[in-house]
């Protein structure tokens, strides 16, 4: 793994020499990520345990905030982009953004009620979705086009980093002081006030144009418009990720299905998604950087090829260890060869001066679209029982590939603009 | 000075801060282990039958300050208030037979694991199951040949099924291996209609005679106090808004959590149904209930009370079942309730 801190002190507009660097601008919005990861994600792996233990919170209740946690960022999502086109200034967004889910930390402070709680959680989420769209378009701005995917990359891992730390400190904190649960929560404020500070402080008001301007003419920022989601591009992007999305059921449904046959899913099943987040991390990178070089939507299509095989390996009736841990990997590959690939993806079909709705947009599409396929899963799983339905998914999910290849097929080249 | 060292102080202002913080907690909860419990305490004898008392016993979680915190403790049922006799385990969850005793814990490590550990009547392991989760409810059936344990399925964040709960029937088949069934496995219906739904969750076993237990069943954010059938594997929906049921010694009545319409969402009550009549009485309990309540006798039912002003303590309460007479607070510092009458 190798990340350029190169031009440091210069101009962080735009990476070292050539096109093999990441901006500094990219990193340092990784490790505000990193920060704001581990401050959400340890607070998300014990708020199961503090709810039902210390609140005393029963199992619907429960089920309302997870509900809540899961789909309030989408909806302001959209919003998130539309003000950092709009107002130019993506940073200021994301500070918002980030800012607001900070406060959300000090209310787990003083939260002691069922409704303080879902407050608190609907704020933090809201803060979630306001940042992620000018985030993104910021990491676009700050990368060559030819290294989006690597860019994308570079951050994805860093979050990915976080979001399996947080946990892990979390559970050690308990581990040494079984009642600290404020001391999670105070870890967790200290976290995101830290990537508030690194955020406000290192990144860049403007990190340029996504154009590099022309020698000898004057840069000139299109405006933003909401036709730029009716690119011809950009919508084939959208339309094939709300295709791939479709077939996408959340990591829950697969874990589920692998506790259900196999003892060490069964023991093992709160980590199991650490197991996936390290692949993750070990290969955003690496495949981002095969996304710039053999094209986005190939690695993108590649990565949904490596979910359907999750999906079968999770349905083969083998009780043992290797189909679960091939399982877990899969789905690492699955993340990055997606996750990052997708925002460059949209990044680079987006119209210029409407990046972050263009991003916005993508992120949307795929959280509708992966919220009605957990839905109809859910539904076949308790109907036709889980190995039917993940083989039913496969299936589906293995037809659209070559429909989401011939639908991208001409816009693959890297660069494109 | 410039921005990267405004950065760094900051970072370093809020890493002190941080770990000032958590060092203050670790102090503070290292003298509260090391003081002597809040209560009087005893440790039990070794081999001896813990919480098996001549004239029958109340076994349930210690959670008073100090030694002994969060172990399986047992006081005389003719005297709740007396000294507890300490057990050497820790359990989230605990019920009771005369011989055996099924412990749901959580496992705290860097990997956080739940496990539901049968032990014999002098706390030996016998069997242990993985659980999902966090620990919910956990009940025998009154002759001590079946087992159920209830465990929120949750510990990682991605997962979008939203809430969860899985529930186990264990057949404690003396020397043969235990057979263990799923309740999600079962056909539910309410009122004739299948319910296939992706949401359907059970939780909250209560066993009556034979093959016949109740318990709850949720869908679309209702739930259903359900009768089960181990043998045709059936839940049926008997009555709505009833939750983690608990059957009389006698079994003519069950106990269970309801809402009452009005009240804020998180708020529930205690009832008692009387199942030939279908009669349901509220009885006179201000809190919130979150607890599967359990029978002391025929007319007497217990609960645990969280405490406002400690986290990770609480109360255990008695109550009329008629509802004619207000609560007593019975045990202070306990939690999770088992009655062994003699």
């Amino acid at each position: 793994m190798y990340i350029s801190f190169a031009d440091r002190g210069g101009s962080p507009r735009r990476r070292g020499t050539g096109a093999t660097r990441v901006s500094s601008v990219v990193v340092t919005l990784g490790v505000v990520s990193l920060l704001t990861d581990i401050s959400s994600e340890s607070v998300a792996a014990i708020l199961p345990l503090y709810l039902t233990t210390v609140i005393g919170l029963s199992p619907i209740a429960y089920g309302v905030i997870d509900g809540l946690y899961q789909g309030v960022s989408a909806i302001v999502r959209i919003f998130g982009g539309w003000a950092a086109d709009r107002t130019e200034r993506p940073k200021w967004v994301a500070v918002f953004g980030y800012g607001i889910s900070a406060l959300a930390r000090i209310g787990f402070l003083l939260a002691t009620g069922f409704t303080a709680i879902v407050a608190i959680v609907t704020v933090d989420r809201l803060g979630k979705g306001l940042r992620t769209a000018p985030r993104d378009a910021m990491i676009t701005a700050a990368s060559v086009p030819e290294n989006l995917g690597r860019s994308f990359g570079v951050h994805r891992m860093l979050d990915t980093v976080g979001a399996a730390v947080g946990p892990l400190l979390a559970f050690l904190i308990l581990l040494v002081l079984p009642t600290g649960f404020t001391t999670v929560f105070v870890l967790s404020l200290g976290c995101a006030l830290l990537g508030l500070v690194v955020l406000g402080l290192l990144v860049p008001g403007r990190t340029g144009g996504a154009v590099p301007p022309a020698v000898g003419t004057t840069p000139v920022r299109p405006a933003f418009s909401w036709r730029a989601l009716a690119d011809p591009g950009l919508r084939r992007v959208l339309v094939v990720a709300g295709l791939c999305g479709l077939f996408t059921v959340g990591d829950g449904f697969v874990y589920l299905a692998l506790q259900a046959r196999t003892d060490f899913a069964a023991t093992w099943f709160p980590l199991l998604y650490v197991g996936t987040n390290v692949v993750f991390l070990a290969l955003a990178i690496p495949l981002g950087r095969l996304a710039d070089r053999w094209g986005r939507a190939r690695v993108f299509v590649a990565g949904h090829a490596a979910l359907v095989a999750a999906y079968l390996c999770a349905a083969v009736p083998i009780g043992t260890l290797l189909p679960t841990l091939v399982c877990l990997v899969l789905l690492g590959v699955f993340y990055a060869a997606t996750d990052g690939v997708l925002a460059a993806l949209a990044a680079q079909f987006a119209p210029a001066g409407s990046t972050a709705t263009g991003l916005a947009g993508a992120q949307t599409v795929v959280a509708l679209a992966r919220f009605l396929a957990s839905t109809v899963f859910g539904v076949l799983w308790y109907s036709v029982g889980s190995t039917a339905a993940l083989l039913g998914f496969a299936a589906a999910l293995l037809l659209m590939l070559p429909v989401a290849a011939f639908l991208l097929r001409t816009r693959s080249s890297p660069g494109h603009r | 000075m410039n921005r990267r060292a405004i950065v760094a102080v900051c970072a370093a202002a809020i890493l002190v801060a941080v770990a000032a913080y958590a060092a203050t907690e670790y102090l503070g909860y290292r003298a509260r282990q090391a003081a002597p419990s809040e209560v009087d305490t005893i440790a039990a004898e070794p081999g001896a039958d813990v919480g098996a008392g001549d004239g029958g016993t109340i076994v349930f979680r210690n959670t008073a300050q100090g030694a002994g915190y969060g172990q399986v403790a047992s006081v005389p049922l003719g005297e709740p208030a007396g000294v507890r006799t300490l057990a050497p385990a820790a359990c989230d969850r605990i019920d009771s037979t005369g011989s055996a005793r099924l412990c749901l814990s959580i496992d705290r490590g860097v990997v956080t694991t739940f496990t539901a550990t049968l032990y014999d009547g002098q706390w030996r392991a016998q069997q242990s199951w993985p659980l999902p989760g966090v620990p919910s409810r956990t009940r025998f059936s009154g002759d001590g040949a079946l087992v159920a344990f209830s465990a929120f399925i949750t510990g990682e964040s991605y997962a979008t099924v939203g809430f969860s709960i899985a529930t186990t029937i264990v057949t404690l088949a003396g020397a043969a291996p235990a057979a263990t069934v799923d309740l999600e496995d079962f056909a539910f219906s309410v009122g004739g209609q299948p319910v296939t739904s992706a949401d359907r969750n059970f939780w909250g076993v209560t066993f009556a005679a034979g093959d016949t237990f109740y318990a709850t069943g949720a869908s679309a954010g209702r739930t259903w106090l359900v009768r089960g059938d181990l043998k045709a594997r059936t839940l049926v929906a008997i009555r709505e808004n009833a939750e983690c049921p608990s059957l009389s010694p006698d079994g003519t009545r069950v106990a269970y959590k309801t809402r009452i319409e009005g009240t804020p969402a998180g708020q529930w009550s205690i009832a008692v149904l009387d199942l030939a009549t279908g009669r349901q009485t509220v009885l006179p309990e201000q809190h919130s209930v979150d607890d599967q309540p359990e029978w002391l006798d025929d007319s007497t039912v217990l609960y645990g009370l969280p405490r406002a002003d400690a986290a990770g303590d609480s109360d255990v309460w008695s109550v009329a079942a008629n509802g004619t007479e207000a609560p007593v607070l019975l045990i202070e510092h306990a939690w999770s309730p088992a009655a062994m009458r003699p």
